[in-house]
């Protein structure tokens, strides 16, 4: 109960720390990326102040032996630079750039009831829901429906997709 | 390069906030406070009902925070924008696939990652920025579309 409490309070206070920094109106994303056009540099400075806290509050929660709410720190694993982390990354930053959105902003934008948002955001859901079962057949014509590698892999993927970021 | 519609009081203090809610995050949770891992975990096959009522709960305050932002400061949101809806279903389906291929988004490898000192996050964030900056020159210099 604690952790979901924790949850709600902190997704207030990020969703809070979006609005303040400007980052829900998709004109100042844009215009981040905008480099060679009217620049707004605004985007560097959330990143930053944000960073500012987070650098150097990790390393001494990470100090610890356990969070305060839970039993062990649920950190990933995988430290490959392989090429899904590549290419997804490249398909994020266009839409990022088409839409002015990314994730948070856009499920923060929701209470605005924008048509464009309420569109985005079923069509980011609809885009988790393409990766997975994409995935999924890739790992079933990879080790035949059924067998013992099938299961094993598609659970190993779930459990990735359910620990990291 | 025109400077316009720079808010560094602003963006800097929002972002000390979104710092915040990370670090409390890791604190209590012991958790990356990545927004499209943990929208992407409500409907993923999670294990527990826990493990799904706390992701809803970071997202429905997320959602209370923009409600704020909206009742408070209009004008600092997408409240009044008109948007191309075929435009919008691309840039939601492109952020959709590309940070479940990824493993992350601005918060998740953005803010986290690169606290962390990982070098996955760190070659995401240049990658996905990189792209940004492609993908904004080619819409705004070479197909004339026009930015919000």
């Amino acid at each position: 109960m604690k952790e979901i409490l924790s949850s709600l309070f902190v997704g207030l206070l990020f969703g809070a720390g979006l609005g303040i920094s400007g980052m829900m109106d998709p004109a100042k994303v844009q215009g981040f990326l905008d480099l060679t056009g009217r620049w707004d540099p605004s985007l560097a400075l959330v990143m930053g102040g944000a960073m500012a806290v987070t650098w150097i509050a990790y390393p001494l929660i990470f100090k610890r032996a356990r969070p305060v709410l839970a039993p062990k720190f649920f950190l990933p694993t995988n430290t490959q630079i392989d090429r899904p982390l590549v290419l997804g990354a490249l398909l994020f930053g266009t839409g990022w750039a088409i839409g002015g959105l990314c994730p948070g902003p856009a499920l923060a934008n929701l209470a605005t009831l924008n048509a464009g948002v309420l569109v985005f955001v079923p069509s980011m859901l609809a885009g988790f829901w393409l990766h997975r079962n994409v995935t999924e057949w890739q790992i079933r014509q990879r080790t035949g429906q059924g067998s013992a590698a099938c299961v094993a892999e598609k659970e190993a993927f779930e459990a990735e997709q359910c620990l990291v970021d | 390069m025109v400077i316009e519609n720079f808010t560094p009081l602003l963006s800097g203090s929002g972002g000390l906030l979104i710092g915040s809610a990370a670090a409390l995050f890791m604190l209590w949770n012991g958790k990356i406070a990545g927004i499209s891992g943990i929208t992407k975990g409500i409907f993923a096959p999670c294990p527990t009902a826990q493990e799904r009522f706390w992701r809803v709960a970071f997202v429905v305050g997320i959602m209370l925070g923009g409600l704020g932002t909206v009742l408070l400061a209009p004008d600092m949101t997408a409240l009044s924008y008109s948007m191309s809806l075929p435009q919008m279903v691309l840039a939601g389906l492109l952020v959709g696939v590309g940070t479940a291929m990824g493993n992350g988004c601005t918060s998740g490898h953005g803010v986290c990652g690169l606290s962390r000192r990982s070098d996955r996050s760190l070659t995401s964030v240049l990658t996905f920025m990189g792209a940004g900056f492609v993908t904004m020159y080619v819409m705004t210099h070479l197909l004339n579309i026009a930015r919000f």
